[in-house]
C-alpha cells in the first residue's frame, strides 16, 4: 500500500501572479504628480512604468503664441524649485539668436542668483530625499536656509518664487547694496551653520547609509546611454558640468570644483548635491567680491526698455517703451540649442525663430524626462521602499518634467 | 561676425561640417551653421545610420533631446530635430530629418535607450510615427486624448474642456466654452510689411495710391 503524501495548498496548480500597485498620483513620495504602475514580486520591483504628463499645460503652445518677453514668467513655473535656473537657459537662447551683448555686472548678478537657486533648490531636495528615506529633522533645519533664499529673491526681483528677473540683455533691476552684504553674511555664518549642522546628522548615518548605499547602481556607459546629466551623471563618476565644460555668462571666471561619485549609486548622487551647495557658496562669494559697478541690462533699445526716469524725459524712450511691451522685439531667424546647468542637469531650449516678434517654436528640454526613463532599469531587483530613495536622488519636479 | 552674446561656449565648429558631411556622404541633404550651431539635414531612412555613424565613429555619445517642429506649408510639414552631445570633444551638433504625418522615421532606441520617451513625445504630440518603436504610446495627453495639439493648426484652446459633475459623480469631458473669445492682438507694425489689407485700403482701389 503505498502512501498518500498531503499536498500542500500552495504548491501544484496554484500560480503566484505578480502585484501590480499604482504608486501615485498623490503619493507624498513622488515629489508631485507622478504615476508610477509597479509589477511587485512580493516586494521586489520587477518593472516599474512611469506615466508622466499629469501636470502636461502645453507650456511650450503657450509661448508660440506670446511675445519673447511675454514667454519668460512661463519658465519660473517650469522648475518651481529652481525658477532662475529655468530662465537663465531662454534668455541666453535669445541673446545667442540676437548675438546680443550683456554688461558684465549683469552677468554677474545671474551667476550670483543662478548660483544661489542652486542653493535654494537643493536644500528642498536634500531635505525631501532625507525625509523618503525617514528622517524629519533635517529637512525643517533645510528649510529655514531655503527661506532665507527666498527672501533674497524676494528683494531683489519683489517675488517669492516665480521673479521673472532675468531678461534678455541683462536683469530686470539693479539690486541695492544692502542686500549684496547681506548675502555675504549669510554665506559666512547661517548657511555654513545651518548646512552643515543638518548635514552632519545624515551624512555619516548608519540608517540613512543602509538606505542609500548600493541603490540604484549606473554605469558610467548606462549614465551616457540613458541621457544622464547634472549630478546623476557626475555621481556616476563622469566630471562633466556645463558650467565648466561650456561656461556661460562668467562662469570661466570662477574659481570652483566639481564634485563626482565613485560607487554611482543614491548615496553618491546625495553628496555630490551636498558638495555642491558648497562650491555654490564659493562661488557666490567671489561674484560678491569682483562684482564691478555698471549697467545692469544692454544699452540696446530696441532689446532692453529704457527707465522709467529717461521715459519722463525723451520721447524717443517713450516710443521704444511703447513698442516693446506691445509688439516686443523682433529675433533674426534661426536656430539655437542652448544648454545650462540646472541644479537638476542639463535644461535646455531649443528656440527656432521666423523673425517675428514670437517665437516659432520653443522646445524644453527638461531634466527629468530623461531620468525618469531610467526609472525601470534603475530600480529593477530593489526593494519597493527603495524607490522612494531612487526618486528622491533623481531629484524630480513635475513642473518641468511635464511642462 | 564677432560673438557678443555669453550663451555656453562648446569647442569650435570649425572644420567640424566638412568632416561630418565628408563621413556621412550621400547620407546628408543639407547643412547649415547659423548662430554658432551645426545642423545638418540627413535623408530620412538614414537617420539610424547617419547616428549610429556620430555616436560611434565621431563620438557624439549622448542623445539629449528629440524636437518636433510644425512647418505647415511644406509638403513634408514635419522636421524631427536630434540634439546630440560629445563630452568628449565638448561639442554639440543638431540632425534633422523632415517627415509627413504618413511617412515614419526610423526609430534610434536602438541606438540610446532614452530615446523612447522622446520620440514618444513627438509623436504625442506631432504625431509624428517612429517606425520600430517598441511602446509608441502617448505619453504627455491625458488618457484618451484625441488629436496632435503642437500641430500649428491645433488651436491653442483645444476643442474638449473637463469639469467634475456632481450628478454622475465623475469627471466629464465637453466642448470648450469661452465665454469670451479667445483674443489673439497683434502688435505686429504695420509700416513694417504687414500681410494683410489694413482697415479702410480696400477703399482706396482704383485712386492714387
Amino acid at each position: 500500500m503505498s502512501i498518500q503524501l498531503e499536498q500542500s495548498p500552495t504548491t501544484g496548480d496554484e500560480v503566484i501572479t505578480n502585484y501590480t500597485i499604482n504608486f501615485g498620483p498623490q503619493h507624498p513620495a513622488a515629489h508631485g504628480v507622478l504615476r508610477m504602475v509597479m509589477e511587485l514580486d512580493g516586494e521586489i520591483i520587477e518593472r516599474i512604468d512611469p506615466h508622466v504628463g499629469l501636470l502636461h499645460r502645453g507650456t511650450e503652445k503657450l509661448i508660440e503664441h506670446k511675445t519673447y518677453l511675454q514667454a519668460l514668467p512661463y519658465f519660473d513655473r517650469l522648475d518651481y524649485c529652481s525658477p532662475l535656473a529655468m530662465e537663465h537657459s531662454y534668455v541666453l537662447a535669445i541673446e545667442k539668436l540676437l548675438n546680443l551683448e550683456v554688461p558684465i555686472r549683469a552677468q554677474y548678478l545671474r551667476v550670483l542668483f543662478a548660483e544661489l537657486t542652486r542653493i535654494c533648490n537643493h536644500m528642498l531636495n536634500i531635505g525631501s530625499h532625507v525625509m523618503d528615506v525617514g528622517a524629519m529633522t533635517p529637512n525643517l533645519w533645510l528649510f529655514e536656509i531655503r527661506e532665507d533664499c527666498l527672501n533674497f529673491f524676494e528683494r531683489a526681483s519683489g517675488a517669492r518664487m516665480h521673479s521673472a528677473w532675468f531678461r534678455p540683455g541683462g536683469v530686470h533691476q539693479d539690486v541695492p547694496l544692502k542686500l549684496l552684504t547681506d548675502i555675504a553674511d549669510w554665506l559666512d555664518t547661517r548657511l555654513p551653520e545651518l548646512f552643515e549642522d543638518a548635514m552632519s546628522l545624515v551624512v555619516d548615518n548608519r540608517i540613512f547609509k543602509q538606505r542609500n548605499v548600493d541603490i540604484a547602481l549606473v554605469s558610467k556607459e548606462d549614465a551616457l546611454a540613458w541621457g544622464f546629466s547634472g549630478p546623476m551623471v557626475r555621481g556616476a563618476g563622469i566630471p562633466w558640468d556645463i558650467r565648466k565644460a561650456q561656461p556661460y555668462d562668467v562662469y570661466d571666471r570662477m574659481d570652483f570644483e566639481i564634485p563626482v561619485g565613485t560607487n554611482s549609486d543614491c548615496y553618491d548622487r546625495f553628496m555630490v548635491r551636498v558638495e555642491e551647495v558648497r562650491q555654490s557658496a564659493r562661488i557666490m562669494k567671489q561674484c560678491l567680491a569682483e562684482m564691478p559697478e555698471g549697467p545692469v541690462a544692454s544699452s540696446d533699445r530696441k532689446v532692453v526698455p529704457p527707465k522709467r526716469g529717461e521715459m519722463k524725459q525723451s520721447m524717443e524712450s517713450l516710443i521704444h517703451h511703447f513698442k516693446l511691451y506691445t509688439e516686443g522685439f523682433h529675433v533674426p531667424a534661426g536656430e539655437v540649442y542652448v544648454a545650462t546647468e540646472s541644479p537638476k542637469g542639463e535644461f535646455g531650449v531649443y528656440l527656432v525663430s521666423d523673425g517675428s516678434n514670437k517665437p516659432y517654436r520653443c522646445k524644453i528640454r527638461p531634466t527629468a524626462f530623461s531620468h525618469l526613463q531610467a526609472m525601470d532599469f534603475m530600480s529593477k531587483g530593489h526593494m519597493l521602499p527603495d524607490a522612494t530613495a531612487i526618486l528622491g536622488a533623481i531629484d524630480v519636479v513635475f513642473g518641468e518634467c511635464d511642462r | 561676425m564677432t560673438v557678443l552674446h555669453s550663451a555656453p561656449r562648446f569647442a569650435s565648429n570649425e572644420g567640424v561640417v566638412e568632416a561630418l558631411s565628408a563621413a556621412l556622404g550621400d547620407m546628408v541633404l543639407a547643412t547649415k551653421e547659423e548662430h554658432g550651431e551645426v545642423v545638418l539635414t540627413v535623408a530620412r531612412d538614414q537617420i539610424e545610420n547617419a547616428l549610429r555613424l556620430l555616436r560611434d565613429r565621431h563620438e557624439y555619445q549622448q542623445l539629449m533631446e528629440i524636437a518636433g517642429v510644425d512647418y505647415p506649408s511644406r509638403p513634408e510639414r514635419f522636421e524631427v530635430v536630434y540634439m546630440l552631445l560629445s563630452v568628449t570633444k565638448n561639442h554639440r551638433i543638431m540632425v534633422k530629418v523632415s517627415a509627413a504625418e504618413n511617412t515614419p522615421v526610423p526609430t534610434v532606441t536602438t541606438l540610446w535607450p532614452n530615446a523612447g520617451w522622446l520620440e514618444r513625445e513627438v509623436f504625442d504630440m506631432y504625431g509624428v510615427i517612429f517606425a520600430g518603436n517598441p511602446d509608441l504610446r502617448r505619453i504627455l495627453t491625458d488618457y484618451g486624448f484625441e488629436g496632435h495639439p503642437f500641430r500649428k493648426d491645433f488651436p491653442l484652446t483645444g476643442y474638449v474642456e473637463l469639469r467634475y459633475s456632481e450628478e454622475d459623480k465623475r469627471v466629464v469631458y465637453e466642448p470648450v466654452k469661452l465665454a469670451q473669445d479667445l483674443r489673439q492682438f497683434d502688435f505686429m507694425s504695420p509700416w513694417e510689411g504687414a500681410e494683410y489689407v489694413l482697415p479702410g485700403d480696400e477703399k482706396a482701389e482704383g485712386e492714387a495710391k
